[in-house]
């Protein structure tokens, strides 16, 4: 069994000053994260402060994109009538120091293939000024 | 006094409304039916209520949708002379009973309803919602999860699931017996909106909605409410009936508020409450003669019952197995009315209602022997707090 590959229509949000750097910053091709400039922890979603050593000293800051998959589910339920089902929803934890992790889906994958531990690397999806993060094999 | 004041708090009376799959009662209305009905439970006047909170916060003037009830609508209606109330967000859905607990101890009120009124069956929610091609706007938490179409809890709890089952061994078989053994409770019970027996065969044959969830392990949208009275142990009526008084309350949010972020993922907020609720009490698992835990989706009661030490990460496929384990004549008697799974979505203020009447002996033809001892727990992702009620 695999999923449909096509650019499909995502629910969108209105970007904001807290969730700008996530959404729009991959026009340059490459995932911003919030990291620490004085532990270099990286953080998801925007935090004012460090939570592990309280600096203030933080801002996005680009990675890797690199990662592994830490779970995912086979999604049935047609939750919007434009997305054929079944697909995937899959949680990435990045290789950065964190934990980050982020939801992606998985089109065009064979379903089976998709376990924990597999290899993943971020591409975007452009949708007008937002690029959706969004991970496939590496 | 004792430090730990839910000690000194009882439930005097608990209620619930008739649960409705079909919209047929504006729920508005269903909320001031349980609200009444707890209140009369608890040997009161509606004068005697001098408080009132709920969660999470609900919309004034607006009776449906999933918090279908304001407390200032049900003062309005009820005619309440409040000294205290609230509506918010706090450790998931017994935050309310957590706030009264702090109200009564300071002395604010004596005796505060507390309730859970959903409406989700009067407007359409998730798919039904999005039929139309509309897509929404997802904002907060939402933004995260929507725009990779994972609008439900169900995908972002099927998540931790995942790796759960994989890093336990707890298989499918061993989950669908939390779906069974509520469903064959729920015969018992006539307030449930759904009574008839599922076979092992029929969980494995049942619609998936997203690995490892059938259709059988997500709870069951209603309308409908369930209330309580919080009171001063020393301000209720005499009465020849069981009292029922905390003995325990867990609050607790120590790591990460968050779905997927937490540094002990697939763990949840719940295990910080569950340690909370252990620290305040003498008593210990082993002195349960029921559970009532949480079950918007049935591995949110696998996960519960590791939180609360009831069993061990890995053991607890086990501990399911068969059923007999946590029937009604079992070691541990679990979610003894149907929960959510059966006899609907309230968020597991019914399962506080039904560890009332175990409790009291009240509980009918799926009365426990010599319940003594309930732990009653809510929520599941960012939400989690638990109690542990005692027949004095």
């Amino acid at each position: 069994m695999t999923t449909e590959t096509a650019l499909l229509a995502r629910p969108l949000p209105a970007i904001n000053d807290m969730n700008g750097y996530f959404w729009c910053g991959g026009a340059d091709g490459v995932l911003h994260i919030m990291k620490c400039g004085d532990c270099s922890l990286y953080f998801h979603p925007y935090q004012s402060c460090c939570s592990a050593c309280l600096s203030a000293n933080v801002a996005p800051a680009p990675v890797s994109g690199r990662g592994s998959v830490l779970s995912s589910t086979i999604n049935h339920q047609p939750w919007f009538p434009h997305v054929p089902v079944p697909y995937i929803v899959a949680l990435v934890e990045l290789d950065e120091k964190g934990p980050v992790r982020l939801l992606t889906n998985m089109f065009g994958e064979p379903v089976d293939s998709i376990v924990p531990g597999l290899r993943v690397s971020v591409y975007f999806e452009q949708h007008g000024d937002i690029f959706v993060p969004l991970f496939r094999p590496a | 006094m004792t430090r730990h004041f839910e000690k000194n708090c009882v439930i005097s009376g608990a209620g619930m409304s008739k649960m409705y799959r079909k919209p047929e009662v504006y729920p508005f209305n269903l909320a001031v039916d349980a609200c009444r009905n707890a209140i009369a439970d608890a040997g009161l006047e509606i004068g005697d209520i001098d408080g009132i909170a709920c969660w999470p916060h609900a919309a004034v003037h607006v009776g449906h949708g999933s918090s279908a009830a304001s407390p200032v609508d049900i003062k309005n209606s009820l005619g309440l002379k409040l000294n205290w109330f609230e509506a918010g967000m706090g450790p998931g859905q017994f935050a309310s009973i957590a706030n009264a607990i702090g109200a009564i101890a300071a002395g604010y009120c004596n005796h505060v309803l507390c309730y859970r009124a959903e409406g989700e069956r009067w407007v359409p929610m998730y798919g039904k919602a999005y039929a139309d091609g509309n897509l929404p706007t997802p904002e907060g938490f939402n933004q995260w999860t929507t725009p990779y179409f994972a609008p439900s809890a169900a995908t972002w709890i099927a998540l931790h699931a995942d790796l759960h089952m994989r890093q336990t061994g707890l298989t499918r078989e061993q989950l669908a017996m939390i779906a069974i053994n509520q469903r064959k409770n729920a015969a018992l019970n006539p307030n449930a909106v759904y009574r008839e027996p599922i076979t092992l065969d029929e969980y494995f044959d049942a619609r998936m909605i997203t690995t490892p969830f059938c259709i059988y392990d997500c709870d069951v949208p209603i309308d409908g409410a369930a209330a309580v009275v919080i009171s001063r142990a020393d301000a209720i009526p005499a009465s020849s009936r069981p009292t029922v008084r905390f003995e325990a309350v867990g609050t607790a949010l120590h790591d990460h508020f968050s779905w997927f972020q937490r540094s002990d993922f697939p763990n949840m907020a719940m295990s910080d409450a569950a340690k909370m609720l252990w620290s305040r009490t003498d008593l210990t698992p082993a002195d349960l003669t029921s559970a009532h835990l949480y079950d918007g989706f049935s591995w949110l009661t696998v996960l519960w019952l590791e939180a609360l030490g009831i069993t061990k990460p890995g053991e607890t496929g086990d501990f399911l197995e068969g059923g007999q384990r946590i029937a009604l004549d079992g070691v541990l008697p679990l979610n003894t009315n149907g929960g959510q799974l059966s006899e609907g979505r309230l968020h597991a203020f019914n399962h506080l209602v039904e560890a009332v009447r175990q409790l009291r002996g009240e509980a009918g033809d799926r009365q426990v022997a010599d319940a003594k001892v309930a732990v009653c727990s809510a929520g599941g992702g960012v939400f989690g707090s638990a109690l542990l009620i005692v027949r004095d």
